[in-house]
């Protein structure tokens, strides 16, 4: 849930997304779930003369398995907060596991 | 959840994820599915290796043949600030000084 949650404070933020296949899609975070499949709002496809077919897509759902990087505004995420919500989600994973 | 050996004391390593979690706020190395690799400064993670890296940079390593049949192995380097990582594209997770 940790990082479900997380995304959740990026919602509104301007994030870039790199899929499997190579393609970058920069927009607007609109939501997410807990597959961590993302709407994204006011979509630009980087490298467009490479992947034209995307040119007249407004809006998306990207299904979460085919991600491999979201790229994210440093600003927008507060370091300290997010390493003490993993530290204290490694302690619940732990707990889980006796 | 309160086993003996665990009151008090700090948390050691006893299974593979306390090695990552020792390396919060800490340069990693990172190997990736697809001849990627990323160092990077490891700001979260969880159970499926889903990670948030700051500082990174990436490198790519492509295989190309040159006009002599010849393969040569270009590296594409990449900065990123902040980094979400999906973890199913994780191969490994290294602390490295």
């Amino acid at each position: 849930m940790l990082f479900f949650s997380f995304f959740k404070t990026l919602t509104n933020q301007t994030v870039t997304i790199e899929l499997k296949n190579d393609i970058r899609i920069r927009g607007t975070l609109k939501s997410v779930d807990q597959y961590l499949n993302i709407k994204l709002d006011d979509v630009d496809v980087l490298d467009l003369d490479k992947y034209p077919h995307l040119s007249s897509v407004k809006n998306m759902f990207i299904r979460g398995s085919v991600v491999r990087y979201v790229m994210l505004p440093r600003t927008e995420v507060d370091i300290g907060l997010l390493e003490d919500a993993t530290r204290r989600e490694a302690a619940n994973q732990a707990g889980k596991a006796r | 959840m309160a086993d003996s050996e665990d009151t008090g004391a700090a948390p050691s390593v006893s299974e593979p994820l306390d090695l990552v979690r020792l390396s919060l706020n800490e340069m990693v190395f990172v190997k990736l599915r697809g001849d990627r690799e990323l160092k990077g400064r490891l700001h979260a993670y969880d159970s499926h290796c889903n990670l948030v890296l700051g500082e990174v940079e990436e490198s790519i390593f492509v295989v190309e043949e040159d006009e002599n049949e010849e393969e040569t192995i270009r590296t594409i380097k990449k900065q990123e600030e902040m980094l979400f990582v999906r973890g199913d594209s994780v191969v490994l997770i290294s602390p490295q000084a």
